[in-house]
């Protein structure tokens, strides 16, 4: 059966005046799998992210979501469809409801109680943080509340740029597991950037490695098993030390 | 005030100089040219302004409240720099606080339609609202560059960029008014203001001299929000691009 992409990138660059972050990326991400993004850092995984979620925009080359070019998104439509959840977990001032609220609070909803509670229990949460100020929490804390947030949006893709790297190993499959619960059960197709190759495995269907701005290989997650590109060989061996 | 007491109130520009020079502090040269641009200054509004009193020409009052504008604005565009279009910006806030405090004044028969009411008054508006309007700069700036990260959030989240801004926004315009409400609440205990005192050193009954500086201390609230709020608000749009992207 064919697969469908999710995301197609057409010879995507992206440069500042200074560099040239993204070197011509060719690619699909298949609708409905996890895709995990290895790499070294300074590869240009986190630029990719901000440019599928619309945060920036190509240089050269296309970025078409279900195969309609992004520039004819609306913005604001095309990051509810394409979530992110970033790195530095980011709070705002206020409660950790203020917080999780936020989305919804964006489009003019409000959170109501039992969903404020469902989300936040869902992520690993007790719902009695609900009330604590975000500034307040550790920064475990910090990233499950922000993806409780970007979950709320109910995303048709979800951007994960190293989700997991503050959190304990007990939270860190409680992540895993409900990742791939959300894929499962709703067919949302989640894009994973990852340092750790064992949860890249485990979690994933799809890999793409990328070194300096483009993609050294990618395939089937079990590619990792026997990289053909010596560069990723060395990554690889690297990393499993 | 006769001329040979003008000449001793030099004596007040002597003692600095003398205990700088003492104290080898460096601010004799300094000294110097702020009191010769000073005199040369006031003497020339002053000699402008008698003109003007005597014409009765309004076209003179409009000149001298665009020149105010233009001084206003020039002054200001260096602190905003780094907003596109800061000129025409200040320019539209300052033509509005204009007309609007100038529009209720006259409209209202406060102050009656002539130069000798509407230059000063004008010069006190515009230059506070000068003053504001680098502060909301200054203050602006800082905030988008510091709070970059909760705005491309709100962004990455579905926010438009009016809701991704909005605490930058908020807290400049908080930050740029407070002063001058602050000031308000001890004005008379501290000191008086500049504008009573001359009005009472000139021989007006001090209870006329309040209610005429009562009125500039409203006029400064109403310059002083809308002020901020008008950069503010002219000004956010230039951080982001038509695709709603924070611009560097």
């Amino acid at each position: 059966m064919k697969q469908q992409a999710a995301i197609t990138l057409e010879d995507v660059v992206y440069e500042t005046e200074e560099n040239k972050i993204i070197h011509g990326i060719t690619g699909m991400f298949t609708k409905g799998k996890i895709t995990a993004i290895i790499g070294p850092s300074g590869a240009g995984k986190t630029t990719l992210f901000r440019l599928c979620n619309g945060l920036l925009s190509p240089s050269d080359g296309n970025i078409l979501i279900d195969g309609e070019d992004i520039l004819t998104f609306d913005p604001v439509n095309l990051r509810r469809r394409v979530g992110i959840v970033l790195q530095q977990a980011t709070m705002l001032e206020g409660s950790v409801r203020d917080n999780v609220a936020l989305p919804l609070q964006l489009a003019g909803k409000e959170l109501k109680q039992d969903e404020a509670e469902r989300i936040i229990q869902e992520v690993g949460l007790e719902a009695e943080i609900l009330d604590r100020n975000s500034r307040d929490l550790s920064g475990g804390q910090k990233q499950k509340v922000s993806i409780a947030r970007t979950l709320l949006n109910e995303p048709e893709i979800l951007l994960l740029d190293e989700i997991t790297s503050s959190l304990d190993r007990v939270s860190k499959q409680d992540i895993e597991n409900l990742m791939t619960q959300i894929n499962r059960e709703h067919g949302t197709t989640i894009i994973w950037i990852t340092h750790n190759l064992e949860q890249a495995k485990s979690v994933a269907d799809e890999v793409w490695v990328m070194m300096d701005g483009t993609i050294a290989e990618a395939g089937p997650i079990d590619i990792l098993d026997h990289p053909e590109n010596d560069a990723v060989k060395h990554f690889v061996m690297e990393e499993e030390k | 005030m006769s001329t040979l007491a003008l000449l001793l109130t030099l004596i007040f520009v002597l003692i600095p100089l003398i205990l700088s020079k003492t104290l080898q502090l460096g601010l004799e040269k300094d000294t110097l040219i702020a009191t010769v641009r000073s005199i040369i200054q006031l003497f020339a509004v002053g000699y402008v302004l008698q003109f003007i009193f005597d014409s009765g020409n309004i076209l003179y009052i409009f000149l001298m409240v665009a020149l105010m504008i233009g001084a206003a604005v020039q002054n200001a565009r260096k602190k905003g720099a780094s907003i596109r279009g800061i000129t025409w910006k200040l320019v539209l806030t300052f033509v509005v606080i204009e007309v609007l405090t100038q529009g209720i004044l006259l409209g209202l028969q406060i102050t009656p339609p002539t130069a000798q009411y509407i230059i000063p008054l004008s010069g006190m508006v515009i230059g506070n609202s000068m003053v504001l309007g680098i502060l909301f700069l200054n203050r602006f700036t800082s905030e988008v560059a510091s709070r970059r990260e909760e705005t491309e959030l709100i962004l990455s989240l579905g926010g438009t960029p009016k809701q991704a801004i909005q605490r930058s926004l908020l807290a400049s315009i908080k930050a740029s008014t407070i002063p001058t409400i602050e000031s308000q609440k001890t004005i008379g205990l501290v000191q008086l203001p500049g504008m009573m005192s001359g009005q009472i050193i000139a021989g007006a009954d001090p209870l006329q001299a309040v209610m005429f500086q009562l009125l500039i201390l409203f006029l400064l609230l109403t310059t002083a929000i809308v002020t901020s709020i008008m950069l503010g608000f002219l000004s956010y749009p230039t951080k982001f691009n038509e695709r709603m992207q924070v611009l560097d």
